[in-house]
Parts: C-alpha cells; sequence; structure tokens
C-alpha cells in the first residue's frame, strides 16, 4: 500500500479555507501558529495540560496541541481571532476586559475560547463533577462559581486570576446566555433528544 | 516524533481491513492519549487510522432496557446523554471526574477504555519499564509508586489503570464489542483486562487487529441509585488516587442489590466482588460496609509508599454506602 508521511489539506478556520501541505506530525496548534500566522492560539505546555491553546472544534472547546492537523480536516475550526463580530468583542472577551480577567494575558485566549464552549455546554443542560444531582430530572445546575470554576479547571492561569476569571465568566453567561456558539445545540441534538 | 502515514476510514469493515492486525498501526480517536504518547516516544506508530467518523456515535437504548453506546461517542456526550444520568447516574459522574471539559470534547470512549496508565516511568523512555519494554524492569517497585497498585499488581509492573470510566463500567457489567477480519467478538469488561503477572506489557484481551465498535450496559435498576466519588490530590482535573463506584438497594433494612468497583488501585478498574456477596442479603449499617471493604481488601498488597490506599478505599465504601442507604427513598 502507498505510504506517505504528509498530505496536503484543507482548513476550515474562523469562516475561511486554508489549503496548506502538512506533515501529518504537525498539530493543529502548531499550523496555526507557524503556518498560517494565527498567533492568538497559544502554546502552553503542548501536552494537554494547561489549556492555553483551546479553540472551537465544531463549536466545543477542544486542546489545539493534542489535535492533529490533518485530523482537524472538516470540521469548523474556530480560534480567538474568530469569536468576535466584528468591532464587537464577543460578550465573554468584553467581560475579560470590563472584570481585568488577566494579568499578564497569555491564557486569556485559551479562558476566552474554553468559556464560550463552557457557556454553551451549561445552556445546553450539561452537568459537571460538582454538579449535586446529575439526573435529568434535577434540571440544569445554577452556573454558580463552584460550577465555574470546576467547568474551567482545564484552563490554567500562572499569574492566579482566577477570581475575576471567575467573575467574568459568570457575567457573560449572566448577560449573554445564548452567545456562545451555535453549532453546539446542533451538534448535540442526538444526545438531548 | 517518527513520521507516519495517515488514513481515514469511513466503514467499520474498511477500519479493520486498514490496520489488517498491522503492529505498527494505530487506531486515532480524539487523540489525547495516543498523541501525548506520540510526542514522548512512548508510541511510535507508521500509520494511523483515524476512526472518528466511523458511524459509531450513536447512545441508544437496548429493547432489554439497557444502554448501546458507540465506541466514537466522545466522554462528553456521554456524560450529557439523559439515560446515562437517569439509568446510569455513577457512570456520568465517572465521566465528568475524568480530565477536563476540553479532553472530554475530544477522548472517545473506546479511546478512554485502551488509554495506558500515567506511570512516571511507562511515560519516561530513558527508564526501564515492563509494560513499554517487557523485560527490563519495574523502577516502580522500589522507586517511586506513591500512586500505584495494592491490588492484583505483581513484582514486573505495579502500575494502576487511570480511567475512571471503566471504573463505572466494571461495576454494571458492561461488554465490549469488538470487529475483527474474522468477524465481530465480546468480551465482558471484568474479562477485557489481563492480570498483570509477568506480562504487564499485554494489557487487554482484545485479539490483534480488532477494531472497539461499542459498549452495551446491560439494564441494572440498583444502578439507577448508584454514585462515583473519586479522590485525587487537588479538587479537579487530576488522576484518581483511589476512586469507588457504587451502587445500593436496601429494602427493610436488608441490602437486596449492591454493585462495587474501586478505580486506581490496580492495573484494571477493580470490581470488589468479595465486598458485594458480604453485602447481599446483610443488614445494612456501616459495620456490614467495612467488614464488606475488609473481605475484599484483604488481598490488598501494599508497597512501602501507598498503604494509604487501603484505608481510602474502605473509608470511601463505608461513606458512599452510607450516604447512598441514607438517600434510598422510603
Amino acid at each position: 500500500m502507498a505510504s506517505s508521511t504528509s498530505s496536503v489539506i484543507t482548513l476550515k478556520i474562523n469562516g475561511e479555507k486554508h489549503t496548506l501541505p502538512v506533515d501529518h506530525r504537525t498539530t493543529l496548534l502548531d499550523a496555526l501558529r507557524e503556518r498560517l500566522d494565527l498567533t492568538g492560539t497559544k502554546k502552553g505546555c503542548d501536552q494537554g495540560q494547561c489549556g492555553a491553546c483551546t479553540v472551537l472544534l465544531d463549536g466545543r472547546r477542544a486542546v489545539a496541541c493534542l489535535q492533529l492537523a490533518v485530523a482537524a480536516e472538516g470540521r469548523e475550526i474556530t480560534t480567538i481571532e474568530g469569536v468576535a463580530d466584528g468591532e464587537r468583542l464577543h460578550p465573554v472577551q468584553q467581560a475579560f476586559l470590563d472584570l481585568d480577567g488577566f494579568q499578564c494575558g497569555y491564557c486569556t485566549p485559551g479562558q476566552i475560547c474554553s468559556a464560550i464552549g463552557m457557556i454553551e455546554e451549561h445552556a445546553a443542560g450539561w452537568p459537571s463533577a460538582v454538579t449535586e444531582d446529575v439526573r435529568p430530572e434535577a434540571g440544569p445546575p445554577p452556573l454558580t462559581a463552584d460550577e465555574i470554576r470546576e467547568r474551567m479547571s482545564g484552563n490554567l492561569c500562572r499569574c492566579g486570576a482566577y477570581v475575576a476569571i471567575v467573575e467574568a465568566v459568570a457575567r457573560a453567561a449572566e448577560t449573554h446566555p445564548d452567545e456562545g456558539h451555535a453549532t453546539l445545540a446542533e451538534g448535540t441534538k442526538e444526545t438531548v433528544a | 516524533m517518527r513520521e507516519f502515514d495517515y488514513q481515514r476510514a469511513h466503514d467499520v469493515a474498511g477500519a479493520v481491513a486498514l490496520l489488517d492486525a498491522d503492529p505498527d498501526t494505530r487506531f486515532l480517536g480524539g487523540g489525547t492519549n495516543l498523541v501525548d504518547l506520540m510526542k514522548t516516544g512512548v508510541e511510535r506508530p507508521a500509520r494511523l487510522i483515524d476512526i472518528r467518523e466511523l458511524p459509531l456515535d450513536r447512545i441508544e437504548t437496548t429493547p432489554e432496557g439497557g444502554l448501546r453506546i458507540g465506541a466514537t461517542v466522545t466522554n462528553g456526550d456521554l456524560a450529557a446523554h439523559p439515560e446515562v444520568r437517569r439509568r446510569y447516574p455513577a457512570l456520568a459522574q465517572a465521566v465528568l471526574a475524568g480530565a477536563s471539559g476540553q479532553l472530554r470534547n475530544m477522548a472517545t470512549v473506546g479511546g478512554n477504555l485502551l488509554q495506558r496508565t500515567r506511570c512516571g516511568y511507562f511515560a519516561d523512555v530513558s527508564r526501564p519499564c515492563n509494560k513499554r519494554v517487557p523485560g527490563s524492569g519495574c523502577p516502580a517497585v522500589a522507586g517511586e509508586h506513591r500512586n500505584h497498585a495494592i491490588l492484583g499488581a505483581s513484582d514486573h509492573c505495579v502500575a494502576v489503570h487511570a480511567s475512571d470510566m471503566a471504573v463505572a463500567l466494571t461495576a454494571f457489567d458492561a461488554v465490549v464489542h469488538f470487529e475483527t477480519a474474522d468477524g465481530p467478538g465480546d468480551l465482558p469488561l471484568t474479562d477485557f483486562y489481563l492480570p498483570v503477572g509477568d506480562t504487564p506489557h499485554r494489557e487487554t484481551a482484545l485479539p490483534a487487529g480488532a477494531l472497539i465498535t461499542g459498549i452495551t450496559l446491560p439494564p441494572a435498576p440498583v444502578a439507577a441509585h448508584s454514585r462515583y466519588r473519586k479522590v485525587r490530590e487537588r479538587a479537579s482535573y487530576a488522576f484518581a488516587i483511589g476512586s469507588l463506584a457504587a451502587a445500593l438497594d436496601i429494602r427493610d433494612g436488608v441490602v437486596r442489590d449492591v454493585r462495587l468497583a474501586f478505580g486506581a488501585v490496580a492495573s484494571r478498574p477493580w470490581r470488589a466482588a468479595a465486598a458485594e456477596r458480604v453485602l447481599t442479603g446483610a443488614p445494612a449499617g456501616p459495620e456490614t460496609y467495612a467488614a464488606a471493604a475488609d473481605a475484599e481488601l484483604a488481598a490488598a498488597r501494599p508497597l512501602p509508599h501507598n498503604g494509604y490506599k487501603v484505608d481510602l478505599i474502605r473509608n470511601l465504601v463505608v461513606a458512599v454506602l452510607t450516604e447512598l442507604a441514607e438517600e434510598t427513598p422510603r
């Protein structure tokens, strides 16, 4: 069987198609940063532990460092560069600004992409590890600070700006509960039916 | 990282044919464990078969009243599914206790079952490890083993299985379905993971070249009253140092049905059958729960630095069964 260690792929990023040759070893994170100049997505640990590289794949949050670029072909990729509506910031971005949800800012793009995905998951009724009663009859848990901390635990902040991050996420969720990513609802149709 | 070929499979038969039992080829699901291990050189496949687009992403109720879960269902979708949360709440809790939201959205059910141990010696290619390089030795036995096995281990390997999900599935008698070039097959999860013995590199009873296609959970009314409790060194996003999946049915003060499985104590999720035997038909109460835990833990062989796990598991059994008993509808 013919074997090849590279492919020409087309990635759909923030609504735009990019065609590029990639070595199969290339992660989505490296393709974004090193090949496509989309450096908003940050490289922290590069082993799935810090969340700095969080992007949205088909509307769901995922870490780009463990996602092979070649395997992301055909999926809708949204990075921090694509969450605003033109000049109007995404409500989560605005809340981080208004409430100082960062110090050095390195983890912030990942925090914001993660929060956008998380708010959608919560709006779809997903429980978390701190949800008292996970049975569907119990209804969706209120998005308390404890719920936010647990649901955002995949995003580390070395500056320790967590107090303001939790406040920013809470404000964005309260004021714009349905301004996450529209594709999630479709993706979960089967599972919430 | 070694260079590799990449292909996408579009149907199960095609995926199995592509793999062709080639030991240098791996199936790629979410990649959260495999890609990480490829970066560190623990895994060095020459070819990946991407199975994420296979039509195995459904969760369906079975006519008997159980659930059939496809192998490529993400951990996130599994934990969110209303029937999982209603019929097997401990399974939803177990999945939610693992990893992070991002990783759960990527990781698949089949991949979760096949994830490798987080033993530091296994992950470090500069160190000996019988699981990674058979016959090279196990530095953990006399080394760093605070989070290693107390049950079912051997001198050849004391690593623990890292999955939370599989602990709950083991408690609920899940059956793993797979496909090979010779046809389909099934394995109860309790027989899926092999005893360690002197072959820790052989982890599962899956035939060579097999693709996990899904899991069936048989109906289990007791599972509707179940809980997963995980103990770890920080509040979230860490592997267990001990965990428990438990389900309890009490009538008139007597244990009618019970399911118990321990996590992070062995090379596989540990079904506590001896404890279940003590409990079944016995009067409900902390003494019974403690006696049941002791019956199971009599086989424990802790190492110098992980003896705490014996007390931890015993306390978990008593605490969680007490909670479940108190919450029993009267």
